[in-house]
Order: C-alpha cells, then structure tokens, then sequence
C-alpha cells in the first residue's frame, strides 16, 4: 500500500508562528515574561567581549599551501600577492562550480514546475549554467597557468562556501517556490558580480593582463546574469501580487 | 607499548576538573590540520559517546552501590567528550563530516582487521570495511554532485575514492547480521579492546547520521542519509554481536575503561598537532584514574583480579595511516562476500542460504536505490566531474 501524499492534499492549517495565532496564549506569554527577571546584569554586547576573546587568540581558518622560499626581498613581495590572487582565485573556482550545480537545480525546478510566465525558459536557465561551468574551466586554467594548483580549497574559497550553503538549501528544497529560488540566486549573482570585480582589480594590479581580459568577458556574462535573475524576480514577485 | 596499566595511576578523578572556556577550545583546522588529526578527534568522540551510552545503560540495570561512581566518571566523560568533538570547526559542514567519519571507518577499521588476531572476527572487520568504503564514494558523490564540491579536501589523498560492495545490497535481514562472539576467558585482551572500539565508531556514525540526515533540503541527500544509516545500523548490531554477553557488567565496564587509555594513548603517540597531542596526554591520564576506580570495584565487588582480564602493558595501538594497498587487497578478494546467519558466503549463494536478506533487500530498494541513484556513472576525478564538463549544462552530455 502506497503511503506517498502530494502537497495539494496535505491540510491546509495555515501559518501558526506569529502571536495572532492564539491571542490568550500569547498574552499569558507576554506577561510571564515582562513579570520575569533576568539572572544577570549586561545585554547583548557581553556576547561580543566573550567572542572577542576567541578572536584575540587569533587561530586562523587555514592557510594556503606552503610557496617555496624566495632568497630576495622583491620575489618574497611577488610570493605574497600570488599567494593573495590565488586564494581569491580558488574562491572564484569553488563558486562557479557551485553555480553550476546551483543552476542545474533551478532548472530542475523549472522542469517540473512547468515554464511559467513571467520567468526564466528552460533554454535561458540552461545559458546561464553553461557559461557558469565555462566560468569555472577558465579559472581551473588559469590557476594551472601560474603554477597553482586548482584542486585546493584556499581559506577564502572554504569561506564562501560556508557563506552560500543556505542558497544551495534553497534551490534543493523540493518545496521552494521558483521566486525563493530566484530570491536565493539572486545573493549569489550579487556576490559574484562583486567577486569578478575584485578578481579583475587584482589581476590587473599584480600585472597579469591576459587574466584581466578573461576576467572582464566573465564579468559581462555575469552581469547579464544578475540582470535577468533581477528581472525575473521582480516580475513573479510582482505577477503572484497582481500588481 | 610501555603503558603499564596496573602502575600508571594516571589523574585521580577529584582533580578532573573543566571550566566551560577551556573546554570549548579553538577547534582544529579544516585545510590545514592533517586528515588523521581529524580521524583520531571523531574516533575519541566516538569512544566518550560510547562510554556514556554504556554508562547509563549499565546503570539502569544495575543495583544501587554502583550507581554513584558510574554518575561520577560519567560526568567527567560527558566534558572529555565535549571538549574533544568541540575540536572540530563550524566551516566542516555536515557533509564533510560524513566524508571524515567514513574515513575514520576504512582506516581505522582496516588498522584493527589488519591486527586483530582472531581470524574470523578480522573477516568480520574486512567484511564491513568494504561497506563503508562504498559509503565514502556514495557521499563523495553526493558532494560532487549536489554540493559541487570535491571529498577530497577532507579525505587528502590518503584513502580511495571508489566503488566497494555497493551499498543497496548491504540491506541485510538481522537473522544475517549477527556474528559468533569471542569467548572472554580465550580471547586475546586486543580482540576484546578492537571489539568495543568499532563498536563504539560505527555506533556514533549511526547516531550523526540519524540526526543531520534531515537537516539536508535535497531529497536524494535525505534518501542517502536514510538508506546509509540503516547500514550503519546493521553495522552497530553486527559488531556488538562480536562482544561475548557472559561478561559481566564490571568486566565489561573495565574493558571500556581500558579501551579508552589504549586509544588515547594511541593518539598521544601518533599526534602531529602539539596542541590537541597535549588534550590526548591528558585525557589518558583521566581514563587512567578511571581504570584505576574501576579496579578496585571490580576487586571489591566481583573479588576478582582485575589482572585475569586486562593485559600487563597494552597492546600496539591503532596505525594512524593510509592502508590503501590493504583496502584494494581486500576489495578485490572479498567484494563478493554476503553473510548467511553468522557466516560468509559468495553473493552467488545467497539467495540459497540467505532468502532472507534478498527478500527484506529486494522490499527496501523496491522503489529505487538513493545510493544507486546519487552515484550512477560517477567516477571521483580531482577537482570534481565538472572538470570534465560533466554536467547537464556542457554540450552533449546527458542531462
């Protein structure tokens, strides 16, 4: 016997989280606590000092594989801000492939959604995606390029991947609506957008001109990106408000 | 290994003292701390879960008199365990952590195997070695795929990435799960301190499962998550199984006790972190103020020498290292073994002496296979698939 439910069937209770849900209750609740008394004096900023002193212990997140040692002060100089491109650079790489995959789960989602309008088509999600991965191959080259080694995960590449795993949460959730998606990939292309620039600024400051140009045809693509995320955003948020 | 147990008193147990801040230390490193610092901290935590689990099991059926020491070395426990699973950082995500826990359980498990001296529990330990193997290749491409990140960063290098007896026919039914027990009064003291050590890992893997499995959105993770923690599962009741059940409740107090000194000594001797080796020094000390109590109730209580069950000195600890060539041995002579009652048998002869377990197996993946599914096609490659465009998005591939 099949136990499997659909979502149309499942009862329809409504939101429960807020005070107007049950009034009596949530006055008893206010009251117990207005009528209550915290066991210590401060407030939040006592938080703060208490974090503060893990912060002065100053261990870092990791760091990036060890260069080989330079005898003159001008290569040490070089090491530092190849050391510097190349985390921003593994960044760049751990969050394209994201992307991709990312994008692979919107267009899920739009398949077996169905294509709705207003919003992306298949063929304009799958553009994307494919310049995401195309974004991700250029990076794994250039890291080789300069003597690097694509498959690390550099500090700032480990971050951001802490910082954008609730995207990925949301594009998975087979409940998520394609605006929470979009809503969602609409943090990572602002985030990308600014990382390409800062990856350009780097590159070209450091002299790596050839890097600079791939760069800048990735930033383009990705601005066209964030403008039709935008775009698609703003018309179903605006379409599901009838306005 | 030196470590005489009868002499060393180790911290006596009033002195095992924590506060909150030093227990909650700087965790240990994601990328630059070695794989095997890892290892060894999610083993420990293992063993400290272990060692509450059995504290309160044995106290719920025990008479009074021992109840207030096992409160109290409980409790001493409770923060050792703390201020060890604290070791790990908040940016290991909880994939990553399963990519870790499944390298605990194919070198760890391959270190034992390799050393246990009786052969038919090694088979035992060589037999879910290779489930577990599957298990690391199953998530590694759960993270490749869904994440669009590579296992191993964790895993550096030091274990394979690839298939092992595939997981959807790990399903097993219990008649097939259980295995004969060592005899304690015959058995080798390293067998009986292997037995409680697995037991104990796969038992905290089941139990990390069981809870971040739901934490995932994506339905083929939360499948994954499901359908490996049942293995798991089977794993804790087939290891356990192993562990002779006429011990008696202080014997087998005592024998965790001494499991717990012989891994952190372990550690002590195979740390390359001079920090967390100086946490593995001390907690060696408290669980050997932990044996030393124990003794002296089992003299009290059993009026038995603690010296008829516990060796002089201890045995060699676990080899914190890759055993790749062993795992690949074993994988290529044994990937085809199924289990039938308590014993083992080519997959060829299962479905006559094991109906059983195709039956319940054939049940579990009638609807489709979640480690079949996250896994279909894969090959772990450095860097992850996309590197061979391997995506719905490059031209030509299938989507």
């Amino acid at each position: 016997m099949s136990t499997r439910s659909t979502g149309a069937q499942q009862a329809m209770t409504g939101n429960r989280t807020g005070l107007q849900t049950s009034p009596e209750l949530a006055e008893e609740l206010i009251d117990g606590a207005n009528n209550s008394t915290p066991s210590s004096d401060g407030g939040a900023e006592d938080i703060a000092e208490y974090r503060g002193d893990y912060i002065v212990e100053g261990f870092p997140i990791g760091s990036m594989p060890t260069m080989p040692a330079s005898e003159e002060a001008e290569a040490d100089e070089e090491a530092t801000g190849m050391a510097v491109l190349l985390d921003k650079l593994s960044e760049r790489l751990a969050f394209e492939r994201t992307g991709t995959r990312l994008y692979e789960a919107l267009l899920n989602k739009c398949e077996m959604l169905g294509v709705q309008t207003p919003g992306p088509t298949l063929d304009e999600i799958a553009h994307i995606g494919s310049e995401e991965l195309e974004h991700f191959l250029m990076i794994n080259r250039a890291i080789e390029e300069i003597g690097g080694d694509p498959t690390v995960q550099s500090p700032c590449a480990d971050m951001a991947g802490v910082a954008s795993m609730g995207i990925m949460q949301v594009l998975t959730d087979p409940r998520s609506s394609m605006a929470q998606c979009l809503q969602a990939m609409l943090m990572a292309e602002l985030t990308d957008n600014a990382g390409w620039e800062l990856l350009i600024k780097l590159a070209d400051n450091l002299g790596y001109d050839e890097m600079k140009t791939e760069f800048e045809t990735a930033l383009s693509h990705e601005e066209e990106h964030l403008l039709q995320v935008r775009t698609w955003l703003s018309e179903c948020v605006l379409d599901s408000a009838q306005v | 290994m030196t470590l005489d147990i009868f002499k060393e008193k180790g911290t006596p147990l009033d002195k095992q003292l924590f506060t909150w801040r030093e227990m909650v230390q700087a965790p240990t490193s994601k990328l630059d701390d070695d794989a095997f610092t890892r290892v060894r901290i999610i083993l420990m935590n293992g063993l400290e879960s272990e060692a509450l689990r059995f504290s309160h099991a044995t106290a719920r059926m025990m008479n009074g008199e021992m109840r207030l020491p096992l409160a109290k070395i409980r409790r001493v426990e409770q923060h050792q365990q703390t201020m060890v699973n604290w070791l790990l950082p908040a940016d290991l995500s909880p994939l990553e952590t399963t990519i870790a826990f499944e390298q605990v359980a194919i070198e760890v498990t391959a270190s034992v195997a390799l050393r246990e001296p009786n052969d038919y529990l090694a088979q035992v330990y060589r037999f879910g070695l290779l489930e577990d193997f599957d298990h690391l290749y199953r998530f590694s491409a759960l993270m490749d795929r869904v994440m669009g990140a590579d296992a191993n960063n964790i895993i550096q290098n030091y274990s394979d990435i690839m298939p092992g007896r595939p997981t959807m026919v790990e399903h097993r039914a219990p008649e097939d799960d259980l295995r004969n027990y060592y005899v304690s009064a015959d058995a080798d003291p390293l067998t009986k301190l292997h037995a409680i050590t697995i037991t104990a890992s796969e038992n905290q893997t089941h139990d990390y499962y069981m809870t971040i499995g739901p934490m995932f959105a994506d339905p083929i993770a939360r499948q994954l998550y499901a359908e490996i923690a049942s293995i798991e599962e089977q794993h804790v009741t087939q290891y356990e199984s192993m562990i002779d059940p006429n011990e008696s409740p202080l014997e087998k107090w005592l024998l965790h006790e001494a499991m717990e000194v012989y891994n952190y000594y372990g550690c002590m001797e195979y740390e390359t972190n001079p920090r967390i080796k100086q946490i593995w020094e001390r907690f060696c000390d408290y669980e050997l103020g932990h044996l030393q109590m124990v003794m002296e109730l089992f003299k009290q209580i059993e009026n038995r020498d603690p010296a008829e069950i516990l060796p002089q000195t201890l045995p060699e600890p676990i080899d914190y290292q890759s055993h790749r060539q062993f795992v690949r041995e074993t994988l290529t002579n044994e990937v085809d073994l199924r289990a039938a009652g308590t014993q083992f048998i080519n997959k060829d002869d299962e479905a006559e002496q094991a109906p059983l377990s195709i039956a319940y197996r054939d049940q579990m993946n009638s609807e489709g296979s979640p480690s079949e599914i996250v896994a279909a096609g894969y090959t772990w490659m450095p860097g992850t698939e996309l590197v061979e465009k391997k995506s719905a998005f490059s031209k030509g591939a299938s989507a």
